[in-house]
């Protein structure tokens, strides 16, 4: 018979003040958290000094970086405004603008005018070309005639010329800021409040009035910089505002700058494709525009995806073959298939040795042997993953169940129909599961090894990052390496829970 | 029972039954030999295209396949040794190749660290610190995602999504951005491994949280405990073993994940190796990659042997 014993609380109480070391944990306990933390904080506040984190993140460029991102997926467009000093200006557009060789966006409005002027002609530049007479709005046209060596002696001189020059210039950014340039003055718009800008032509600006928060001035007289958020930016100088216009979005994702497409809304192209006349008499429009994608000079779609499917590849036959070896000799790592301790510890350490050596090291040594390339990194996973499958499949040979081979042996099979129908069954499940999984983590660390020239992505991710100004085809391969990765991880997930049960990953 | 009793024609039953039978074992070895098909015919593709991408043809290649033992052979034995304790060798040239005393870190007077074991530090270093750091935003991060502890499907759907990406998003990448925005360094390493390593142990993580046992949870929500005091008294204490287990885990994966990313200009040892690979420095290569080795199995054998007394063997499941 059991009877119920309860306490009051206050004979609780009592118990508890005269034990008072059951309702507390032991002080080396109390004492071993304490330690933990403080090891961790101290490791912590060593390795801040260690790496000076602190000192590095400080000295770090925190403007460019909102810049790079902003890169990711927009692109800017960079009129440069040049004033004169009889406050007459030209328009020049960066190289390879995204608008095009002969750009006329609606949102810079021009006022031209024709002029018959003096113009003031450095001896140094009449020998080189001016490196911005790249714009139709140039001084310095082609077509101006300029005496050939007679005039290089001269230290300077003064030409008379009739040319066309720009006397008002406006650029909208959007509908609450906007820039306008005329007779010396730039006056600048931007969320209702304006300033004005007196330009000289030469070196020297000069605000009117108070600047405002998203304008700043150094020193008197210098460059104002312009700052209008996710819109742009734009750079006042003395002789010069350079605009910086942003657009949301790839520029020319599909035709570059060069192609007879460019520039021409879809349906434009569409009919083009369809029906239109052939641009190139030796082919079809649509393979001249399928061309004109693949070899886009900017995006490079052919030979990112090239790049991109070559990093698939070495992850699938690295893999495969990995595991077409590493199942042979995992038979004999395992201790209860191969009662040979001698057999089974060399296996083991040879899989420990290539495991430990790691890609990398063999990704180099690779490259190495074939040249740079998908093979060298299809090596490079192919000796890892030998090592780690094969350490995987022999821990799994060692836990399969005995009696499914007990019961084959006991009727008299062969050895071969003993692993074949006794052990095989068990474990293939477990040996294709892990060769999926590690297709589909090779898939991620292919793209690494290929930084290091074993072929794929890699090196190209790795490139167009190195020039700090693609980070929008670095986002764009970002972009397939991780819709590929993605769809890899379901295949194989897909696979492994078919194989597995529902329970497995 | 004598074979000579059954009957020598099967009845129309027995005759479905067998003729079913045949149907199916034939669809299944047709099926396999369908399997085996393309995956003959992928391998094969994938090799052409491998070996047509590639700088040197595989066949032309293969006789130099074990050319790097060549890059391993110093001149003699005691080179390596010279090489990785930085002790001035009897070649030396004025070359790069037998400089060794040039990179010694001096401690005190006469005590000094070699180059390439301080790079080593710093690598496994990097490993640690970055480990350290992922392990505390995914301990942050899996008690969001775990469906037994957040009820909301939106908050735990996006703490999810945010996992996989930071896990599947590239390392070179992230590495390449702080690398433009910092200067060389380790902190660009640091970035990339620990924000890969938040996807990664945050999913370990939630799951490890969704199988525990509910009892304490319910125990302390009975007696009106907050969801902070729910998951620190309910249920840290039953996670934080297998916590432990993954934190050493992926310790192990960051070392060498480290010595990658530095390869690529995060500093380190990776970088190292990959300039002495690269001029043919055979001593200084071997002394690096025996160091390397060393270090990736002393880690490995050292959180093997600590998980197991974590845990057990069911440390040893699948996971990276």
């Amino acid at each position: 018979m059991t009877t119920t014993t309860r306490l009051s609380p206050m004979e609780m109480d009592a118990i508890a003040s005269r034990h008072p070391e059951l309702l507390q944990s032991s002080a080396s306990k109390r004492l071993r958290a304490a330690a933990i933390t403080g090891g961790v904080v101290a490791y912590l506040v060593f390795s801040w000094w260690f790496f000076s984190i602190g000192q590095v993140l400080g000295n770090a460029n925190w403007g460019i970086a909102g810049t790079y991102l902003a890169d990711w997926v927009s692109y800017e467009v960079r009129p440069e405004i040049h004033v004169a000093p009889d406050r007459t200006m030209s328009l020049t557009y960066q190289r390879n603008s995204p608008l095009g060789r002969n750009p006329n966006p609606d949102w810079v409005e021009l006022d031209r005018e024709t002029v018959t002027r003096q113009v003031d002609i450095p001896a140094s530049t009449t020998q080189t070309a001016k490196p911005k007479a790249s714009s139709s709005f140039s001084f310095m046209t082609p077509g101006s005639a300029l005496g050939g060596g007679a005039m290089a002696e001269a230290e300077s001189r003064v030409e008379t010329r009739t040319e066309e020059v720009l006397t008002r210039v406006a650029v909208t950014y959007d509908r609450s800021t906007r820039i306008e340039i005329a007779d010396g003055l730039v006056k600048a718009t931007h969320g209702g409040d304006t300033l004005v800008m007196a330009v000289d032509g030469a070196d020297t600006v000069t605000p009117q009035g108070v600047l405002p928060a998203w304008a700043t001035q150094k020193r008197p007289g210098e460059k104002i910089v312009l700052a209008f958020g996710a819109t742009g930016w734009a750079e006042v100088e003395g002789d010069e505002v350079s605009v910086r216009n942003r657009f949301f979005g790839w520029a020319n994702f599909l035709f570059d700058t060069n192609s007879p497409f460019f520039g021409k809304s879809y349906g434009e192209v569409a009919s083009l494709i369809v029906s239109g006349e052939r641009i190139d008499p030796t082919r079809s429009n649509l393979s001249l525009a399928w061309n004109n994608i693949l070899y886009n000079a900017e995006w490079q779609h052919l030979d990112v995806w090239t790049k991109l499917l070559q990093t698939v590849v070495m992850a699938f036959v690295g893999t495969l073959f990995a595991s077409l070896i590493a199942f042979p000799l995992c038979f004999l790592a395992a201790r209860n298939i191969t009662p040979s301790f001698l057999t089974n510890q060399l296996v083991k350490r040879f899989f420990d040795f290539l495991r430990s050596v790691d890609m990398f090291i063999w990704a180099l040594f690779f490259t190495r042997a074939f040249g740079p390339g998908p093979l060298a990194g299809i090596s490079a996973i192919f000796f890892t993953d030998t090592g780690t499958l094969g350490k995987l499949y022999s821990e799994a040979l060692e836990n399969i169940d005995d009696k499914q081979r007990e019961g084959v042996k006991s009727v008299g099979a062969a050895p071969l129909a003993v692993q074949r129908f006794g052990v095989l069954p068990q474990v293939l499940p477990v040996f294709a599961s892990q060769a999926l999984y590690f297709w589909e983590s090779n898939t991620r660390s292919a793209t690494i090894i290929g930084a290091v020239g074993a072929g794929g992505i890699g090196l190209k991710l790795w490139e167009a990052m190195r020039t700090n100004s693609d980070w929008e085809n670095v986002a764009y391969m970002v972009f397939l390496i991780l819709l590929v990765v993605f769809i890899f991880d379901s295949i194989s997930n897909a696979c492994r829970s078919r194989l597995m049960g529902r329970r497995a990953h | 029972m004598a074979t000579s009793m059954l009957p020598r024609h099967l009845s129309d039953n027995g005759a479905l039954v067998e003729r079913h039978w045949q149907e199916l074992n034939s669809r299944r070895r047709l099926y396999s030999w369908l399997g085996f098909g393309v995956l003959f015919l992928a391998l094969s593709g994938s090799l052409w295209f491998a070996n047509g991408s590639n700088a040197g043809k595989f066949f032309d290649r293969l006789p130099h396949f074990f050319d790097f033992v060549g890059d391993l052979a110093p001149r003699d034995g005691m080179e390596i040794f010279r090489a990785m304790f930085d002790l001035p060798s009897p070649y030396d040239d004025g070359s790069f190749k037998y400089n060794y005393p040039e990179g010694r870190l001096y401690l005190t007077e006469n005590f000094y660290i070699p180059e390439y074991v301080h790079k080593m530090l710093e690598t496994v270093n990097i490993a640690i610190f970055s480990t350290v750091i992922g392990t505390a935003l995914g301990f942050v991060l899996c008690f969001l995602a775990a469906r037994n502890l957040m009820p909301n499907p939106w908050i735990r759907g996006a703490v999810r999504r945010i996992m996989e990406i930071l896990r599947a998003f590239p390392e070179v990448v992230i590495a390449g951005f702080f690398l433009a925005i910092l200067s060389l360094g380790p902190i660009p390493a640091i970035a990339a491994v620990s924000i890969h390593t938040i996807g990664a142990l945050g999913k370990l993580f939630y799951e490890v949280v969704e199988n525990a046992d509910m009892k304490p949870d319910e125990g302390l929500r009975a007696a009106g405990g907050n969801w902070i005091e729910r998951v620190w008294f309910g249920m840290v204490p039953q996670v934080l073993p297998n916590f432990t287990s993954y934190f050493l885990l992926r310790l192990e994966i960051n070392v060498r994940a480290s010595t990658i990313i530095g390869a690529v200009g995060g500093g380190g040892i990776g970088e190292l190796l990959r300039l002495s690979i690269g001029q043919g420095h055979q001593a200084k290569t071997l002394a690096i990659v025996i160091l390397l080795f060393a270090t990736i199995f002393a880690v490995d054998q050292f959180s093997a042997w600590l998980r197991r007394r974590l845990v057990g063997e069911q440390a040893f499941q699948l996971a990276q």
